[in-house]
């Protein structure tokens, strides 16, 4: 058990600095590459999908050198990833770990998914209230229309 | 209420609901007045609505304020491809106070944001139609006396009718009885259900108008549209089995009324118009008496 705990740890710390996405639900490995726009940087990345999981039975991981995410870049991860945990290393050590959290309002890079609300029509950011975390439903604040889960879409 | 927005219909309390009813009250005795002769009032409509146009323009005149705008967004910059941004800040600088039509849910809110002056949103898209829904209050109070305790029936397209779903969120706060009238594929939708249980309050949900009749103070008709329905023959079929016709009313209450925020096309029999119980001309008049009280109190002029 001793054993096994440091092997994962040495797993998650193979980076010298950067960060690591952990516990990400394996169908969403991809999407949150995506997200994150992680396919257009010319960082060092390694990501496996399909792992096994003490907590999930599977589970993906992401790693990226010399990257540390903001906190907008979090936010996305947690609407895609709830279960996410979020490693920074610095010099082969964790210094921060926790797991992301869906916040209560999230503004600009969530498109509302109205076809006829303001905001897909007019240069405006949108603005929404996170009314169920769970089963997530984002309420715009300007057409008052609730976006579902399955409908989010980045902008 | 002084310079603030009316967006949407919980921007404005309960109690702030009361007081433009009150106000709407006295304008309804003596409509005619000067207070507003000071002000411009502008009416923006990027999409054409003569017949709200028309009453909010005939309650800015009858205050004495001045009027400018447009009537659909074919007249205007807008049709150039000027920003509602742009047009909003242009038009703040001309007037002191704008009222919006608009086809896209939530520009109201936007434009309330940005301008400098008050926003009135005179329907933005499928979203909030607020001023209907204060003179559907301000109706229904008149024909009843009272707005607590009342039964009040939803009748026709009750998924997509923003007024209805305004109305049931205002009537929430009057310990109101829902009666839902509606085929099955344009009930209430569940986040408006929501509201009503969240307040502990009782729904009933029909698909036969006869039913309802004999129980409610208010019947509230709507129109329902084509556009919802895939396959033509369902709509044909369930527009004329919600048609009201005067010999349905024999069992109403007499304090019964009908209401329909206009227009209808066929949902109200012409045989209903003359009965006692049809209210809906009325209700359209008072639209000018509650948008006199709305901008008398968003301009801060008593
Ligand atoms: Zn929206």
């Amino acid at each position: 058990m001793e054993k096994k705990k440091i092997r994962k740890e040495l797993k998650v710390s193979a980076i010298e600095n950067g960060t690591v996405i952990d516990h990400i639900p394996p169908q969403s490995v991809f999407h949150v590459i995506r997200i994150l726009n992680l396919d257009k940087i010319k960082n060092q990345i390694l990501f496996g999908t399909n792992l096994d999981s003490v907590k999930y039975g599977k589970k993906g991981i992401i790693k990226v050198s010399k990257k540390y995410f903001e906190s907008e870049e979090i936010n996305k991860i947690a609407l895609v990833a709830p279960t996410a945990t979020l490693i920074v290393i610095k010099d082969f050590q964790v210094v921060y770990k926790s797991q992301v959290e869906i916040p209560d309002k999230i503004v600009k890079f969530v498109k509302c998914f109205n076809p006829n609300c303001i905001t897909n029509h007019q240069n405006i950011s949108t603005k929404f209230d996170v009314i169920d975390k769970e089963d997530l439903k984002l309420h715009c604040h300007y057409c008052e229309k609730i976006t579902k889960k399955d409908d989010i879409d980045f902008n | 209420m002084k310079n603030r927005s009316l967006v949407s219909i919980n921007d404005f309390t309960k109690n702030e609901h009361l007081k433009i009813l009150n106000l709407a009250e006295k304008f309804e005795k003596n409509p005619t007045q000067n207070t507003l002769k000071d002000y411009v009032v502008a009416t923006l409509f990027f999409e054409p609505s003569t017949r709200t146009r028309l009453s909010f323009e005939s309650a800015a005149s009858r205050l004495g304020a001045k009027i400018i705008g447009f009537t659909d967004a074919a007249s205007s910059s807008v049709k150039k491809g000027e920003s509602l941004k742009d047009t909003i800040l242009t038009v703040s600088n001309y007037s002191d106070i704008i009222v919006m039509r608009h086809p896209q849910e939530g520009s109201a809110r936007y434009a309330s944001e940005i301008s400098p002056v008050p926003i009135i949103n005179a329907g933005d898209g499928s979203n909030q139609h607020p001023t209907q829904c204060m003179l559907d209050l301000y109706s229904i109070r008149k024909t009843q006396g009272k707005l607590n305790d009342l039964h009040i029936a939803f009748v026709g397209d009750l998924k997509y009718g923003r007024t209805v779903h305004s109305l049931v969120i205002a009537l929430i706060n009057f310990n109101a009885t829902f009666h839902l009238v509606s085929p099955v594929e344009l009930k209430l939708p569940s986040s408006v259900k929501r509201h009503i249980k969240d307040k502990k309050l009782n729904y009933f949900q029909y698909t036969d108008l006869n039913e309802v009749i004999p129980n409610v103070d208010i019947l509230y008709m709507t129109r329902i549209q084509g556009e919802r329905f895939a396959d033509p023959l369902e709509y044909e079929r369930v527009k004329n089995s919600y048609v009201l016709n005067n010999n349905m009313l024999d069992n109403a209450k007499k304090n019964f009324r009908v209401l329909h925020p206009l227009p209808r096309v066929n949902e109200i029999s012409e045989d209903v118009d003359n009965n006692s119980k049809a209210y809906y001309f009325q209700q359209a008049k008072n639209g000018v008496y509650v948008r006199q009280a709305l901008l008398t109190s968003i301009l801060g002029v008593n």
